[in-house]
């Protein structure tokens, strides 16, 4: 009985030779490993957000207990603000989900040695280094870097009196120009690798939703980031050439300066349409995480996993037609506002399908409390409670009046911002067994767990009724606005210290990470006993190659979780459908070939 | 339609005892899908930059730069390039080594030779006082010609491997592939830069009709 394959070059009909590499930088440094990859995007990716992270602090003193520290005036606030989001969305959300956990999990996943471009893979992960490091010395320059909000509109990103007008907005703009150009090396990878490297039996409807999403999500971010790339270059030319791309004829403190008839609309309209897709971009691996450990840790199949898939397509296709609800107090046209409010509310159904079918899976499931499970249970109630703020913004009568307020705030902040880096922390205690070989301490992770979920929904929820009672964003200083009342005073004094301890709970995780990385349980290969291939390699962490002499073969979907009559409650992918199995020395059923 | 095949089956009931799937790759090479997809990412970028230019040029302030002759000449080298690949790729096909290598190496110099002609052109330009900044039609004009050249570039690097190799050892496996991607590349191209001449030439013509803004 044939159970095993050797996969190999379509033309040659034989596998491509690996060579091992043997000195330590080709093995670690200059990489082209997809899992020593997706660790190196990691990494960069977590120590920039930590940077992001301390300066959301910054600003929260300054709004909660203004003036207290002395060095946040008016030009550091803004320019906390603007490279508190651009990292958060771009350098850490975009780079972790895609070059973290896609790097590592797709060629797993699908059963593949490596990605099918692993030098341009390599050159990915670097030129990302290199748009965080020209980030990063946006710091050190004449200046410091941009204050100009992290959608970086014109006039103001390029105008006299904008924090880091000289030096900090260039840096910026090459740094995103730089970050699309490393995003499409990865992107051309993960696209192409899902399409041409599934192993035998893994059809495109029995990748794991996982794959899915990261799937979905780099063709977006691979049409998307185009935009950003050509509005990035245009307002450079702005600013350096002194090109009229998006400047209009402007006055700037008394003098006139020499742009003629640009369109600030324009730019919002090309920002916009990378904007919304990128906020998708961040969310499609996290639906597709999120339903693969609800299924795992619930011990049931999916629920509806064709829907699962065509709402992944249906969210994506969709994205790109809704872009200019960002844009409702632009002044644009306002029949174009009714037709981005309806395609807004439209994108409201597959979303919902989605969540449905995440309770639809817990319903009756054997519901483990691991982490993994919290942080995933804790990601449905955050990113329904952002939706449907999200419904309310999507008019636009209604987002007229909010749009200025912190009602805004906390939507995009639960929507996009807690509810995908809860799963990113979700993601990171399920799989760091695979790729440690040992658990996370299951009390320190009990511990971060509830004080983030507990600490954001203090952060962020009470924002919604400082919006209701008009308390504008982006303000630096509240003090002597007669309307907002004493009250949001202490809210935000509140917000703030719940912010201070949710950050510095991050400290737990970190530590957890580099304790348990030595200290850790010993894990084996498959502790979640989970189905999909990656808990299938005949080493834990896997080694080079992934799979040792012999691909696996699929022979079923990834959520055979409780089949009646099988031995064990799951069944692997790779586990063959006759009643002949081999138990391993793990306790698990395994294919006989696999074995060889 | 094996799009939709593929998106309607029923995985949970799927049983392969004997007879697996077989692989449900695309039927093309890896390297080809991964030029696709490439080619998916430049085709967005010039995609958004007309629909920019379109945008842009309904403002009073714009006033198109003259199609220059030149232009022409590097059109019709430009199309020679990809004319001599398209052969080259032909003669590789028959295994005819020495047509294909000197083909090939003609449509990269036809292609060196469009950017030296788009140089001339900048001069040009430049010489007639259509400077960067002066008119958004220009600053448009040099940043796409720009970025297509920087497009040229990189396939040129392609080129250049790919030529090497045909060189050093003719025949090798895989050698057809690769000039069959420059071929696709530079039709790519050429492609490209007849969109972005065409509204050139539209915009000089004054086909599209300048009206006031009116918010969009």
């Amino acid at each position: 009985m044939v159970q095993t394959a050797v996969i190999g070059d379509e033309r040659a009909g034989v596998e491509p030779e690996h060579h091992e590499p043997k000195s330590f930088l080709t093995k670690y440094i200059w990489s082209q490993d997809h899992k020593v990859i997706a660790i190196q995007y990691t990494v960069t990716a977590i120590t920039v957000g930590l940077i992001a992270l301390v300066m959301s602090w910054m600003m929260r003193m300054q709004i909660g207990f203004p003036y207290s520290l002395g060095f946040i005036d008016q030009d550091r606030y803004y320019q906390f603000v603007t490279m508190h989001g651009m990292i958060m969305v771009i350098y850490l959300l975009t780079a972790l989900f895609l070059g973290g956990f896609g790097n590592y999990l797709i060629p797993l996943m699908v059963g593949a040695r490596d990605m099918v471009f692993p030098y341009v893979n390599m050159l990915s992960y670097w030129t990302y280094l290199l748009s965080v490091l020209v980030l990063v010395a946006s710091f050190f320059v004449p200046g410091g870097p941009t204050g100009a909000g992290w959608t970086l509109y014109p006039p103001q990103a390029i105008l006299p009196g904008t924090p880091g007008r000289e030096w900090g907005i260039i840096m910026m703009l090459v740094s995103l120009v730089i970050f699309v150009a490393a995003f499409t090396m990865g992107g051309l990878n993960y696209v192409t690798t899902v399409l041409q490297a599934r192993t035998r039996g893994m059809t495109m409807m029995r990748l794991p939703l996982t794959v899915w999403g990261i799937f979905v999500s780099t063709i977006l971010g691979l049409l998307a980031f185009p935009a950003l790339f050509v509005s990035g270059v245009m307002l450079l030319l702005d600013r350096v050439l002194l090109t009229s791309f998006f400047m209009p004829s402007i006055v700037s403190m008394g003098e006139p300066l020499g742009y003629r008839g640009g369109s600030p609309l324009l730019f919002q309209h090309l920002f916009w349409f990378f904007g919304h897709p990128e906020v998708y971009i961040v969310a499609l691996p996290a639906f597709g995480i999120v339903s693969d450990l609800i299924s795992t840790h619930a011990r049931k199949n999916i629920f509806g996993y064709r829907m699962m898939v065509w709402a992944i397509l249906a969210i994506g296709v969709l994205s790109f037609v809704v872009w200019a609800h960002h844009m409702y107090v632009s002044g644009m046209n306002p029949y174009f506002g009714f037709f981005f409010a309806t395609t807004t509310l439209i994108i409201a159904v597959p979303t919902a399908i989605k969540v449905y079918n995440w309770v639809l899976t817990l319903w009756r499931g054997n519901i483990h409390l691991t982490v993994p499970m919290l942080f995933s249970l804790a990601f449905i109630i955050t990113f329904v409670a952002g939706g449907m703020s999200g419904l309310f913004l999507g008019n636009v009568v209604v987002d007229v009046p909010l749009s200025d307020t912190y009602f805004v705030v906390a939507h995009f902040h639960m929507v996009m911002g807690v509810a995908p880096i809860l799963v990113v922390f979700g993601g990171i205690y399920h799989w760091y067994p695979k790729v440690t070989g040992r658990l996370l301490s299951d009390a320190m992770g009990k511990f971060h767990f509830w004080v983030t979920f507990l600490g954001t929904f203090a952060i962020f929820f009470p924002m919604h009724y400082l919006g209701f009672v008009g308390m504008p964003r982006r303000y630096y200083d509240f003090s002597g606005i007669n309307f907002i009342p004493d009250s949001a005073h202490t809210l935000n004094a509140f917000i703030t210290i719940a912010a201070l301890v949710v950050g510095a709970a991050q400290g737990v995780f970190l530590f957890n990470l580099v304790w348990s990385a030595f200290r850790g349980r010993l894990a084996g290969g498959n502790p979640w006993r989970a189905t999909t291939l990656e808990w299938q390699t005949p080493e834990t962490p896997p080694g080079y190659g992934n799979w040792g002499p012999r691909l696996p073969i699929v022979h079923r979907w990834a959520y055979d979780f409780s089949v009646p009559g099988a031995d064990e409650d799951f069944l692997p992918q790779n586990h063959p459908p006759s009643r002949e199995t081999a138990e391993t020395a793990h306790g698990r059923p395994i294919a006989k070939g696999t074995m060889a | 339609m094996s799009l939709i095949r593929t998106l309607t089956a029923k995985p949970w009931l799927e049983q392969t005892p004997e007879d697996l799937p077989a692989l449900g790759r695309l039927p093309m090479p890896t390297a080809r899908v991964g030029l696709v997809v490439f080619l998916a990412v430049v085709a967005t970028l010039f995609a958004l930059l007309v629909s920019a230019y379109v945008m842009r040029m309904s403002f009073g302030d714009w006033r198109p730069l003259p199609a220059l002759p030149v232009l022409w000449l590097n059109t019709l080298v430009l199309a020679l390039g990809s004319v001599a690949l398209h052969l080259s790729v032909l003669g590789a096909r028959r295994g005819k080594w020495t047509t294909t290598r000197l083909r090939f190496l003609f449509g990269g110099l036809c292609a060196l030779a469009f950017l030296a002609g788009q140089l001339v052109a900048w001069r040009q330009l430049d010489t007639l006082g259509y400077f960067v900044a002066e008119n958004p039609a220009n600053t448009f004009f040099y940043l796409m010609t720009a970025l297509h050249g920087l497009h040229i570039l990189g396939g040129l690097v392609a080129w250049e491997r790919t030529a090497v190799k045909l060189w050093s050892r003719s025949g090798a496996a895989g050698l057809q592939l690769s000039v069959e991607l420059c071929a696709t590349y530079w039709h790519f191209l050429l492609v490209v830069w007849l969109v972005l001449f065409g509204v050139l030439l539209a915009d000089t013509q004054g086909l599209f009709v300048p009206h006031m803004h009116h918010g969009f």
